[in-house]
């Protein structure tokens, strides 16, 4: 059986055709307006490219930033009520109190605060009431808003007055759409609120995106499941897709890394990836994007999101190069995505870093006769800049004295020397469809995030336990059981709580069986 | 005396922060609560320790327990006002200001979110001029202020007072036994104040300071330009390094999180190591062999691009990280104070407070 990997972008949509490790075909077609369309001429074309018949595909995972710009753009989105379950906490700040005003005008104003919080031991903070939700349900009814949202304090701990809410607004509200906080994030009440909120009202969209997609696939004649990739790397079957698009945001720059990674073969290595105006600089450990510690920004709203750890420098293929003393600058001026026009080597007449890299007989790209003129000093200068600049970002993607290698991709990953200080340079084939690649490969997951105390138990039993519960999530996710790694099992302890209280995560990966 | 703007807020926001040196949490959700208040038109003065009368009536307030719960749990609102009006009901006379027990971290915000609700104003100063983890770590107390009686207050609508207790750390062993009761976190509001004393003991000038702390970090990224220097020059501060952290423990005693970095030099730094002890806050500065810098002088640690704060509990294997040091202020430096605050009271043994170099001229 063969795996399928796609990657629907803004511009372009790749696919790649895989038979375990191996790469049997790669294309890129322009992105349509409808997503089907160029979504099966990338489909035909890669199985007509790898000569398999669609009855031989077993999987297909779509990776995509479809959910993400409909954020970005507040396109598509529709009002939703958001239902709290926090009284008599939690009044001081109402849902989206730091939305930008244009996209919470989006959501109307359809809040409702009810009892059913929990307290970090999960019991309740006032007794939960049954009838209040109803009532709730019955105004959000009256008003037409068929998308809700549901946030309890405490839900990532105690999931169930978020689950009684769920199914009491369901019977109120038949057919509405309801997303509960628990089933979408971490502590953090504002932010795992605000992507449950923006979750909900993505929902709409994310049935049709989601038909569209499996269309798509079924209409090149392939039967097989339909997955999508998520932000950490791993894959949702489409039905779950439909139920969380919050969680696909930022799954490009992921699937870029773990493709990285593929190609690489190594699992611990700092991915440079060259654009044309900025270098992005990530850190693989384990073979997945080391995470970002902190809230992470989309379209103006705070989510705590895991997203990848990942930095840009201005400097790329179209840098714009200036001689000055006493070195000469490269960038963060760039001609963008004029390079083709505008540098010297193309028939323009801006000097920018793909100029110096065919000047110095490192690409064999453009016009390498309208260069010539450059003093063979001044060439390796620039060098010297560009290359002191990749080796510093290395080094601030570093997070050990041990050397791991570099792992180069990128249009403008031509600027690369062959090593960087004591670091070597990898560069692998096939970086064009790296995040097809990264979508193809993703594993399955299952995750814990909870506050355990530590009265009656010591800190390894609660990690274990998390452990257990993470790895029964991950085979019940689809993962085969003899492929489950820890990626993540680490504990903060909770200060100022006499009782000794830990917050552990642990996170579990392994491959989707098919 | 003048009134404290949104602009003001977003500053404090981020001083506090870094006076927190590593811990008193998140201002993050604080910060909202003030700008929600200023927006409904409740303003707040604040005045100087000089413009205080010496009569007046002036309430330390912060917020006590654990700020990973204070992220999930939000307050319900009027916990600062119902501690403040049971103290002036025991104390049978209103309360003419509130103070910052701590002005490191979250609990900046909480005597502003409680004087615009209650209509009073606050004092520019605090307790500590950082952040320290226990409440008899206020120069309050250890210049002889009694914290009780007190006054307790959950999102519920409970309300302790705490009205007589043997000593500071019999309150703060009672106060945190109610507040895990209360589930984790709650408002704690000491005894008032007579403005006399608060000008002798208050650290003063604090709310100004992290403003001006703020500001400087907020100028500094909007200019691309390296607020680290700019924070040195502001505060007599020394930029010990510039490090990634390399190593980094935690572990759990008597509810609190302590641990201990290593770092290792970049850039102009490079080749050197240092270690970095911590209890909630920075506590302890080590480079080759030697204590260079430890409490009660703050320990900064700050991200080496944005110069925002970094906390102990956001702190990762491989971080780039600047580290500063600031002197603490002379109320802090007497021996009355390093035997509460010194480095024997956090169980440094041997270590021996070498104050850095401070000007008060």
């Amino acid at each position: 059986m063969y795996r399928i990997g796609v990657d629907v972008g803004g511009t372009n949509t790749d696919a790649v055709v895989m038979e375990g490790r191996e790469i049997l075909a790669a294309v890129k077609v322009p992105t349509s307006a409808d997503v089907t369309t160029g979504l099966m001429q990338a489909l035909s074309n890669v199985q007509s490219g790898a000569a398999i018949s669609p009855r031989d595909v077993g999987l297909v995972v779509i990776g995509t930033t479809h959910f993400t710009n409909a954020v970005i753009e507040r396109r598509h989105l529709t009002e939703t009520a958001v239902v709290r379950l926090c009284l008599p906490a939690a009044q001081c700040l109402m849902p989206m109190v730091d939305w930008p005003e244009d996209l919470r005008k989006v959501m109307g104003d359809h809040v409702f605060l009810a009892s059913g919080g929990a307290e970090f031991d999960g019991t309740p903070i006032a007794a939960f009431d049954p009838q209040e939700i109803s009532r709730i349900g019955a105004a959000i009814r009256a008003r037409g808003i068929r998308s809700i949202a549901v946030a309890g304090v405490f839900a990532p701990v105690q999931d169930r007055y978020e689950r009684e809410a769920g199914a009491l607004l369901a019977a109120e509200y038949p057919g509405a759409s309801i997303t509960l906080s628990s089933s979408i994030g971490q502590l953090g009440l504002l932010e795992r609120e605000s992507a449950t909120i923006l979750n909900s009202s993505l929902l709409e969209l994310a049935r049709r995106t989601v038909a569209s997609l499996r269309r798509g696939v079924s209409e090149c004649g392939i039967t097989c499941p339909v997955f999508l990739s998520q932000n950490d790397g791993t894959l949702m079957d489409s039905a779950q897709a439909e139920r969380f698009p919050v969680l696909t945001f930022a799954s490009g720059p992921t699937n870029s890394m773990r493709g990285a990674a593929f190609l690489s073969g190594k699992s611990e290595a700092i991915v440079i990836d060259i654009g044309g105006t900025t270098t992005d600089v990530g850190l693989l450990h384990r073979g997945f994007p080391r995470q970002a510690g902190t809230t992470v920004d989309i379209g103006g709203v705070r989510t705590n999101f895991r997203m990848p750890d990942v930095f840009s420098i201005g400097l790329g293929g179209g840098s714009i190069v200036v001689d000055g003393a006493p070195a000469p600058r490269v960038g963060p001026q760039s001609v963008g995505f004029e390079l083709t026009r505008r540098a010297r080597v193309f028939g323009g007449d801006v000097l920018t870093a793909t100029d110096i890299a065919v000047a110095a007989g490192r690409a064999g790209i453009g016009d390498a006769s309208r260069v010539r003129d450059l003093a063979p000093g001044f060439v390796r200068r620039c060098q010297q800049v560009i290359e002191q600049r990749l080796a510093a970002a290395a080094e601030r993607g570093r997070i050990s004295p041990e050397t791991i290698p570099v792992i180069a991709v990128g249009g403008g990953s031509i600027l690369m020397p062959d090593r960087l200080g004591d670091l070597d340079v990898i560069r692998p084939d096939h970086f064009a469809v790296a995040n097809a690649i990264g979508a193809a490969i993703a594993q399955t997951s299952g995750e814990v995030d909870r506050i355990y105390s530590l009265e009656n138990r010591s800190r390894e039993s609660a990690l274990d336990h998390a452990e257990q519960e993470a790895r029964q999530k991950a085979t019940a996710a689809g993962a085969l059981p003899d492929t489950l790694t820890v990626t993540e099992r680490a504990d903060v302890p909770l200060s100022y709580l006499r009782g000794n209280a830990t917050r552990v995560r642990v996170k579990v990966v392994g491959d989707m069986g098919f | 005396m003048r009134y404290l703007t949104e602009p003001d807020i977003e500053a404090l926001a981020i001083g506090a922060a870094i006076l927190g040196t590593g811990g008193g949490g998140n201002p993050y959700i604080g910060k909202l609560r003030c700008l929600q208040e200023l927006r409904r038109g409740r303003p707040v003065p604040l005045i100087g320790l000089d413009e205080l009368a010496d009569d007046a009536f002036v309430m330390p307030i912060g917020g006590i327990g654990a700020p990973i719960v204070g992220i999930e749990k939000l307050e319900e609102g009027q916990e600062g006002v119902r501690a403040l009006r049971a103290l002036e009901g025991f104390c049978g006379r209103k309360i003419d200001a509130a103070i910052a027990a701590e002005i490191g971290g979250g609990n900046a915000m909480e005597p502003i979110i409680t004087a615009a609700a209650a209509g009073i104003a606050v004092v520019d100063g605090d307790g500590m001029g950082r952040a320290f983890p226990e409440m008899q770590m206020t120069t309050f107390s250890i210049y002889g202020h009694r914290s009780t009686p007190a006054a307790l207050a959950d999102e519920r609508g409970n309300v302790v007072i705490f009205q007589h207790a043997l000593s500071e750390v019999w309150f703060e062993r009672l106060a945190r036994s109610a507040v895990v009761t209360m589930g984790g976190t709650a408002i704690g509001a000491e005894a008032p104040m007579a403005g006399a004393y608060v000008k002798r003991a208050a650290v003063p000038g604090t709310v100004t300071q992290a403003i001006r702390l703020g500001n400087l970090v907020l100028g500094a990224n909007r200019e691309h330009s390296n607020a680290i220097p700019l924070i040195c020059a502001a505060e007599q501060g020394v930029h010990l390094m510039d490090a990634k952290i390399i190593e980094l423990k935690r572990h759990l005693r008597g509810g609190f999180a302590v641990g201990e970095i290593a770092l290792e030099g970049i850039d102009a730094h490079a080749g050197s190591r240092a270690r970095v002890v911590f209890q909630n806050e920075f506590l302890s500065f080590e480079r080759g062999g030697e204590i260079e810098v430890s409490v009660p002088d703050l320990i900064v640690i700050l991200d080496v691009d944005t110069g925002h704060a970094i906390t102990t509990e956001v702190l990762r294997y491989g971080q780039r990280v600047a580290v500063l040091a600031l002197p603490c202020h002379p109320l802090l430096r007497t021996a009355q104070a390093l035997a509460v605050v010194g480095p024997a009271a956090f169980g440094l043994d041997g270590v021996v407070f070498r104050p850095l170099a401070r000007n008060d001229g």
